[in-house]
């Protein structure tokens, strides 16, 4: 089964990861722009990563079938450096108009702090200028449930903000029904320990439905495994459901929020 | 999406799986008990939190899942001071 991983750091990754992601059946992902694992200096130093995402990360994507996009912003853990944050948004828009770039993300919370919310709305002001998709990181573990829903405050804030061009990413059991009630998208991330597991991501969309709800793997440069919706795919045949059920959510669910962007142009598998 | 399998199918398939991870459960809080210092351990919050997930997973709630998530999360304030515009 062709799939989509919508969520996941392949500047982290080696190249045997595209190759077995293509093997696996991936024909195309999304890359959000995130912390290196280490607070970045200067704007330039995030100049040169922007540069990786939309030329070298496509190309080595293409030279195994993939299809790659990305997303751009300062990510919520550098947020609380609000002057470097604020000349990262300025610089953003020489990026905006390259043809893998979908919108921008992944901005959100770390710890919910003051200047974290700060920049994160100073972010959706950019989106709400150029009308780009906007795609959101919640923060782990403790720290989720009030960042989900300080999130939540500020996107409702906002009556500019259509609820069907924003994707919340990493939402569990107790942060699902904050997104959807509200008619965003909503991601569920498959990553050990800190987020979910193929069978609770299963449980979840049993119980709130398969519409604006996606999976991804968030691979990056922590213990994490950049096939795991293949993982999701074999969860949900194990219990039964048809293979278009399955192709909604990892294949037809992220193309339709994907297609809302106005640079997204998409090959389909043949 | 309303699930296919039965309540038996899923026992079947789900029983050894999960029996491993309440075993890991348990031995982590032996473990815990065998320590030197477990007694005020006991008063640790992370342990009272933990003390209170088994009464949980104890109910009848179906929704055990999400009472858990809830349980190791943050308060929120609805009242929180949101972001100023820019001057």
């Amino acid at each position: 089964m062709y799939y989509i991983d919508p969520h996941i750091h392949m500047v982290s990754r080696t190249t045997d990861d595209y190759e077995r992601m293509a093997r696996m059946g991936c024909v195309a992902m999304s890359e959000p722009a995130f912390w290196a694992g280490f607070d970045r200096g200067s704007v330039d130093s995030f100049r040169d990563y922007f540069r990786q995402l939309t030329e070298f990360e496509p190309k080595r994507a293409a030279a195994v079938g993939i299809q790659h996009y990305t997303w751009l912003c300062i990510n919520a853990k550098e947020a609380e450096n609000v002057s470097l944050s604020r000349e990262v948004i300025a610089m953003i828009p020489e990026f905006l108009d390259k043809p893998n770039v979908l919108g921008i993300g992944e901005i959100g919370l770390n710890k919910n702090t003051k200047n974290e919310a700060q920049i994160f709305w100073e972010h959706m002001e950019l989106a709400l200028k150029t009308d780009e998709l906007i795609l959101i990181h919640t923060p782990h573990l403790a720290d989720k449930y009030k960042g989900t829903r300080m999130i939540v405050d500020m996107l409702l804030d906002d009556p500019r903000i259509k609820p069907e061009r924003v994707l919340i990413d990493h939402v569990e059991e107790h942060t699902v029904k904050v997104a959807r009630d509200h008619g965003f998208w909503c991601a569920m991330t498959l990553y050990p320990v800190t987020k979910c597991t193929p069978s609770r991501a299963v449980d979840i969309i049993e119980m709130v439905g398969d519409e604006k709800i996606m999976v991804n793997s968030a691979g990056d440069w922590g213990p994490s495994n950049p096939t795991a919706v293949p993982d999701l795919v074999q969860e949900m045949r194990r219990r039964g459901y048809s293979e278009a059920k399955i192709k909604k959510i990892v294949y037809d669910n992220p193309l339709e929020f994907f297609r809302q962007s106005k640079r997204f142009k998409f090959r389909e598998p043949a | 999406m309303p699930a296919i399998q039965t309540a038996q199918q899923i026992l079947d398939q789900v029983f050894l799986d999960t029996r491993a991870k309440l075993l890991e459960v348990a031995a982590s809080l032996d473990r815990l008990d065998r320590a030197t210092g477990a007694e005020l351990a006991k008063d640790d919050p992370r342990r009272l939190r933990l003390q209170k997930t088994l009464d949980i997973l104890a109910s009848s709630a179906t929704n055990r899942a999400e009472q858990l998530q809830l349980l190791f999360s943050d308060t929120y304030d609805e009242k929180w001071q949101r972001p100023a515009p820019r001057a």
